[in-house]
């Protein structure tokens, strides 16, 4: 306030109509001229990296496009051959959503029940959220893949835990039926950050309801699935569906710790699509498979986001919410 | 009384025991680090002699190049991406969070869209695009998309950092407005020293995202010499023949260890970006 009457008083004149006068049409344009300067990276983003490469690839899922050779356009034929005939996109398929399906609940249980633990648990909460943050840090790094490996080997450092407690265990990289267990379990030890995001939640619990559920007589289960869960219900739709949106992605840790095998037991998608795209360059087949990707992911989101009215639950929907 | 000390005691027993399981395999780790391979397959937490050969070694196990090179490769591509992400990402969140200009709401959706956009979509076309700019085993590939906001998580932090923004008092445009700032002005002079903190939260992510970048980084860089940590650490693993873990393990570790120090010293905006917008760390 100060400075706008200094600047009044230095020039020495009300501030107000030489402005006006100077060009009117320019002021009327300056913000919208000005926002698209300041957005303008992203829009050409947007245009460049963005919308036109989705255009490309699926202008490419319908040619023979290899790098090398001429494009051919080839209609459905990378579809057709996709859906009815190509065995390892079943595998794959079949590969991705089991790992969807074991590592995103188990991972969001587990960071809810320990953020539950860790909210009450008011001393040293920086300590434990350290901790159990740490390997969230670290997980996504192919270093960590790498440990993973050997811990998990035939000779690794579980089996030779589970043997010095009797349990002969076989190699859990080596074996088909549990190499998909191992990726899965790397996926769920980095719970850490979904459980940060759910500590946020549960801050965000107004206190009054536990105490006037607790004078109503309800005991800590009873609160925990009446006022807990639907209040932190909005937090665990947007945890399920960024987890389930980046388990389908998939790709360092399956890559590098077992790349897809044994017996093609952890060939998830991603990797599929990399073998065609990068291995035998077939551009037009690997993109056929992207956009199938794609729409398989969005049909999970919709699902997710539809059967979230029965479920999610927002506050302004209640007389709460209305009575403020 | 005494119950609720009890609950609050066992609630802590649970909590140390808990937090011990999920660093176990770290400080088994730094054990496995020192070992030699005989040693490895041992339950033992620690070697039974501290191998530090294994550090040394392993820093030159790749013929022809050290370590050194790939950490002078990856700090520079990571400089290069992180000056590009925060001017582009803190200048389209200015607009966004600032300005008034027609068809804002709808670009704003498109941000948004953008933001659950699964990756993999695009890698095939812009590796074809990317492959026609003759920008295959350059660092292009990744500066550019950071320059223009479209990197890994670049709308992210424009989402982020348009909250940040969206927060910050008016008042202060305007004071500054009729003090003859330009939009320009009160972007550089006013709203980005304050942004800082949001700033300093898309740095760790963004260092982050690119250390672990390991497609982008495999399908981008083909020669040894420009090759970044994670790609030298896969050459390793891959010389099938007599695999030296401890040393592999060695120079894990040491890739591990900028995200662990950017960790610990920046710890409190780490938690609030997460909490704020949902982040995956």
């Amino acid at each position: 306030m100060n400075r706008t009457a200094n600047a009044a008083s230095n020039t020495g004149a009300p501030l107000a109509p030489p402005i006006k006068k100077r060009g009117s049409w320019l002021k009327r344009w300056d913000a919208p001229i000005a926002g698209y300067l300041f957005i303008s990276p992203w829009i050409i983003g947007f245009f460049g990296l963005t919308l036109y490469p989705m255009l490309l690839s699926l202008y490419y899922s319908f040619t023979n496009y290899t790098l090398m050779e001429d494009i051919k356009w080839v209609g459905f034929k990378n579809y057709d051959r996709i859906i009815m005939h190509d065995d390892k996109f079943l595998q794959s398929i079949k590969v991705t959503f089991l790992f969807v399906l074991g590592s995103v609940p188990l991972k969001l249980i587990a960071a809810l029940l320990v953020a539950i633990v860790l909210n009450r648990a008011v001393r040293g909460i920086s300590f434990y959220r350290t901790a159990i943050y740490f390997p969230s840090l670290i997980g996504g790094s192919i270093a960590v893949s790498l440990l993973w490996r050997n811990i998990f080997g035939v000779d690794g450092f579980f089996n030779k835990m589970l043997a010095s407690i009797g349990i002969d265990a076989p190699g859990w990289i080596t074996n088909p039926h549990t190499a998909l267990w191992s990726l899965i379990m790397l996926s769920v030890w980095q719970f850490g950050s979904s459980m940060v995001i759910f500590l946020a939640g549960l801050k965000q619990i107004p206190a009054d309801l536990y105490e006037a559920s607790s004078v109503d007589g309800a005991n800590k289960f009873t609160q925990f699935w009446k006022v807990t869960l639907p209040m932190l219900s909005p937090t665990i739709y947007f945890n399920l569906i960024m987890g389930v949106i980046n388990a389908f992605q998939m790709f360092t840790s399956a890559y590098v710790i077992t790349n897809g095998g044994p017996m093609n037991s952890t060939y998830v998608y991603a990797l599929y699509l990399y073998e065609r795209a990068f291995g035998r360059y077939q551009l037009g087949y690997a993109s056929a498979l992207a956009w199938i990707m794609l729409v398989m992911i969005v049909i999970v989101a919709v699902l997710i986001s539809w059967s979230s009215k029965y479920w999610v639950f927002y506050e302004n929907d209640t007389g709460r919410g209305k009575r403020k | 009384m005494i119950t609720s000390r009890w609950k609050q005691a066992t609630r802590h027993v649970f909590m140390i025991i808990f937090s011990l399981i999920m660093i176990y395999p770290v400080i088994w780790w730094i054990g496995a680090a020192f070992k030699t391979n005989a040693d490895l397959s041992s339950p033992n937490l620690f070697p039974k002699q501290w191998q530090w050969s294994n550090f040394t070694d392993g820093w030159k196990s790749i013929p022809g190049h050290s370590f050194t090179d790939f950490y002078i490769n990856t700090f520079g591509l990571e400089l290069a991406v992180l000056v590009t992400t925060l001017a582009s990402c803190s200048l389209v969140a200015f607009g966004f969070g600032r300005l008034d200009f027609p068809l804002k709401n709808l670009w704003f959706s498109m941000l948004m869209m953008t933001m659950m956009l699964p990756g993999q979509v695009l890698i095939i076309p812009q590796y074809a695009m990317f492959h026609q700019f003759g920008w295959i085993n350059t660092y292009w590939p990744f500066i550019v998309p950071h320059a223009l906001a479209a990197g890994a998580g670049g709308t992210f932090f424009v989402f982020l950092l348009i909250q940040f923004v969206r927060g910050l008092p008016k008042e202060l445009d305007e004071a500054a407005k009729i003090d003859g700032c330009s939009w320009w002005g009160i972007y550089w002079r006013v709203v980005l020293p304050l942004t800082k903190p949001a700033l300093v939260t898309v740095t760790i992510f963004c260092f982050l995202w690119n250390w672990d970048d390991f497609l982008g980084h495999l399908l981008y860089i083909n020669s040894v010499d420009k090759y970044t940590v994670g790609l030298a650490l896969r050459m390793i693993n891959d010389s099938q023949s007599g695999l030296q873990w401890g040393q592999l393990l060695a120079m894990s570790l040491v890739s591990i260890v900028p995200a662990t120090i950017v960790f610990s010293f920046l710890q409190k905006y780490f938690v609030e970006g997460i909490a704020t917008t949902g982040i995956k760390g």
